[in-house]
């Protein structure tokens, strides 16, 4: 039952947000900065870097409990 | 922890290969609609390389056990299999996420993609005949032997048949002699992010296994105990 609940709400919290973004974008003026240059690419190896270096994170805290276990 | 060169060089070649991989010029050429898309060859194709590889390491390690049956041997012919798997896995589905965008839709029935969906099929039924063993000695032994009846149908699945029929993918009907890579989209500068990805992908999957190695002998050693 907590499962269902708690996947209703998180269904309709990804409904819900969905309406946040149906305003009109404000036309400002494109930034020309490095993230935004050549098609806005960079905010693509951003994210891909970010989530290489969380799985090493992980990958690395991982190793390190293995080694505790092995020392005891 | 022990901070192996070879964890290192995982870690500093994948980064490398996510800063490259987008930065490297690729060829356009005409009548060749890849686009920017060619980039894929920098992290779909080093899945189905990785796989190949632990599959080799997993496959020598299952004859290893024949020839002296220890319960290390047979972890390590075990997890490296399993971790193949995986790199299969995510090679099939960014290859059907890449298919939706270039041939129209994500399984056409290619003979490549058919061929290693089977290969697939087959390493998973080693778990399953494994699963289907309580004793744990005939699990490891003829989970050896059909870990090496599974590795050599990787030959026709994989690197024979393909090679025969016509394909979506490049090569093909042994014109291109290469049923993976057509020279002809790719150039200097994207072999040298591509191999990088291909050695720093496998290690990746070498570390991942050795975790699970440990966890498993550890396992053993709390049984035993």
């Amino acid at each position: 039952m907590h499962k269902i609940i708690r996947f209703v709400t998180l269904l309709m919290a990804t409904i819900f947000t969905t309406s946040l973004f149906a305003q009109t974008p404000q036309a400002t003026p494109a930034p020309t900065d490095f993230m935004h240059s050549n098609g806005k690419i960079y905010v693509v190896v951003l994210v891909v870097i970010v989530i290489l270096t969380g799985l090493f994170i992980y990958l690395i805290s991982l190793d390190r409990k293995i080694s505790q276990l092995e020392k005891d | 922890m022990k901070f192996t060169w070879w964890k290192i060089a995982s870690i500093l070649l994948l980064i490398y290969v996510s800063i490259a991989g987008f930065m490297v010029r690729v060829p356009n050429p005409p009548g060749v609609p890849l686009q920017q898309s060619i980039r894929n060859l920098f992290f779909h194709v080093p899945m189905w390389f990785g796989m190949m590889i632990l599959f080799i390491v997993s496959v020598i390690y299952a004859i290893k056990f024949l020839k002296s049956p220890s319960p290390k041997n047979d972890f390590y012919s075990t997890e490296f299999a399993r971790t193949g798997i995986v790199f299969g896995i995510l090679g099939l589905i960014t290859g059907a996420i890449w298919a939706n965008y270039q041939w129209g839709k994500p399984w056409s029935g290619d003979p490549k993609q058919n061929g290693a969906a089977i290969a697939l099929l087959i390493y998973m039924a080693y778990f399953v005949l494994r699963g289907s063993f309580t004793d744990e000695d005939k699990r490891a032994r003829i989970g050896a032997v059909y870990n090496i009846f599974a590795f050599f149908m990787l030959f026709p699945t994989l690197w024979i048949l393909p090679r025969l029929a016509e394909s979506l993918h490049p090569g093909g009907l042994g014109s291109e002699g290469n049923p993976g890579l057509n020279p002809k989209d790719s150039n200097v500068q994207m072999k040298l992010v591509f191999w990088p990805a291909v050695i720093g992908w496998t290690l990746l999957g070498v570390w991942i296994t050795t975790l699970r190695i440990r966890l498993q002998i550890l396992k053993e050693k709390k049984y035993h105990a």
